[in-house]
């Protein structure tokens, strides 16, 4: 039976600032109204459920899970890139050994996926799919292919806009980040409902990577730094 | 504020590539495990009632003493090596998924209050673009009675927080996620 009283046990983590996170129900992403509340959520203070979160158990990284050009016995098609950054909380401190899942479409769009059916090709040295931990400092890198925008269904000529999905855990369950990480300039995005789903411009420009001359490498990779800022702790007692 | 959290964006429908073709992880509790063995059975909901087809549901809990394995748990005794805490499944054609665990312990709540035995669970799917997060407790535990955070719930919809016992299944219990409409379950601002 837990001690009530450590301070420990009270941690409470922020919240995010209005306009900073999508709106639930965004009317031009047509499935949102029938699979989001119609009711208020009801405001949950802090306790140790939300406060603590999978830090252990992850199975563990395999080679070539962070470079989904060499899962294969040859090279994907395509823009090879390195994307990387470092996972902060949102004091500006490192996030070290979480784990990062990403996955992704192809070059030309198509993900490997029995629901994707549109005509673009499949290459079969590519499956989209990569895992790493950060390291002490909150780093961590992938190198992949730039994926290929593709249309889906959810109005006449819908588009996505080039992007990579990211899945970081963090130190809490509330810090657990879904996210899609876009590409610099790209001309899809004034028309993609999902990226627009957040209202606050500053905010949508977090989602993108910018392009960076000094990751590239000659010859064979253009660089994208993309950094993921996660909730954090209000003062920790043991640090105030 | 200088750091702003990063948005969420939905998993889109293409989710089990990365996070549950080879990675789904529907034990939480694996057999050593000590506590109540628990076999739970949820289905995700739309607002027509329809199965959700393509979502994706992540539980954390603690151990049959109320442990988190996690290192800002103040409490001293270590956390059950067998209990995982965390799982996470995709759901199946008809919006059904299930997991095997144990009922978690009672945790500290607010001020000098024990919550009682609950799973927290976060639900992801396409035209989800912030993940839902709310409870499931165990209907008929006593311990519900004085949970601070049921307190926070209308009466007449703590209901929709409530697993109920499958009579067909010694340990088995059901829970239905209804993401809108009619009945629809508490989710939280958390």
């Amino acid at each position: 039976m837990g001690n009530l009283t450590n301070e420990r046990s009270i941690v409470s983590y922020h919240r995010t600032p209005p306009g900073s996170q999508p709106s639930r129900i965004h009317q031009p992403y047509r499935s949102t109204p029938s699979r989001n509340p119609n009711q208020a959520l009801i405001f949950l203070p802090h306790t140790l459920s939300e406060t603590t979160g999978p830090v252990y158990g992850h199975d563990p990284i395999a080679e070539n899970d962070n470079d989904l050009t060499k899962q294969h016995p040859g090279e994907p098609q395509g823009m090879r890139i390195i994307v990387t950054g470092r996972v902060l909380d949102d004091n500006g401190r490192p996030v070290p050994n979480t784990l990062i899942e990403i996955w992704q479409a192809n070059a030309a769009g198509r993900y490997v996926h029995q629901r994707d059916q549109h005509p673009a090709p499949l290459d079969p040295n590519f499956s989209g799919a990569g895992r790493t931990l950060t390291d002490e400092n909150g780093v961590y890198r992938f190198v992949t292919v730039k994926p290929g925008p593709y249309p889906w269904f959810n109005h006449y000529n819908a588009w996505r806009p080039s992007h990579i999905h990211f899945s970081v855990f963090g130190r809490a369950f509330l810090s657990r980040l879904i996210t899609q990480m876009y590409f610099p300039d790209d001309p899809l995005f004034p028309y993609d409902p999902i990226f627009q789903s957040v209202p606050d411009e500053k905010a949508r420009q977090r989602m993108i990577s910018k392009f960076d001359l000094e990751l590239t490498q000659p010859q064979w990779a253009l660089g994208f730094r993309f950094d993921i800022v996660l909730r954090g702790p209000e003062a920790t007692p043991f640090e105030a | 504020m200088e750091f702003v959290p990063t948005p969420s964006q939905t998993v889109g429908p293409y989710l089990h590539i990365g996070l549950t073709r080879k990675h789904a992880k529907p034990c939480i509790a694996g057999p050593q495990a000590k506590g109540e063995r628990v076999w739970l059975e949820c289905r995700v909901l739309d607002g027509d009632g329809a199965p959700v087809n393509d979502a994706m549901v992540e539980i954390w809990q603690a151990d049959s003493q109320g442990k988190y394995n996690h290192p800002d748990d103040p409490q001293s005794q270590t956390a059950d090596p067998e209990c995982r805490g965390f799982g996470r499944v995709a759901s199946g054609d008809d919006g059904s998924c299930e997991f095997e665990t144990i009922k978690p312990g009672r945790v500290a709540g607010p001020g000098n209050t024990q919550q009682a035995p609950h799973l927290n669970v976060a639900v992801y799917a396409r035209g989800i673009l912030l993940q839902l997060y709310t409870r499931i407790y165990f209907a008929g535990d006593p311990a519900n009675e004085q949970d601070p955070v049921l307190a926070l719930v209308p009466k007449e919809r703590r209901g929709t927080l409530m697993a109920q016992p499958d009579p067909d299944r010694a340990g088995g219990w059901r829970f239905d996620f209804r993401l809108s409409g009619a009945n629809e379950t508490v989710f939280f601002d958390v």
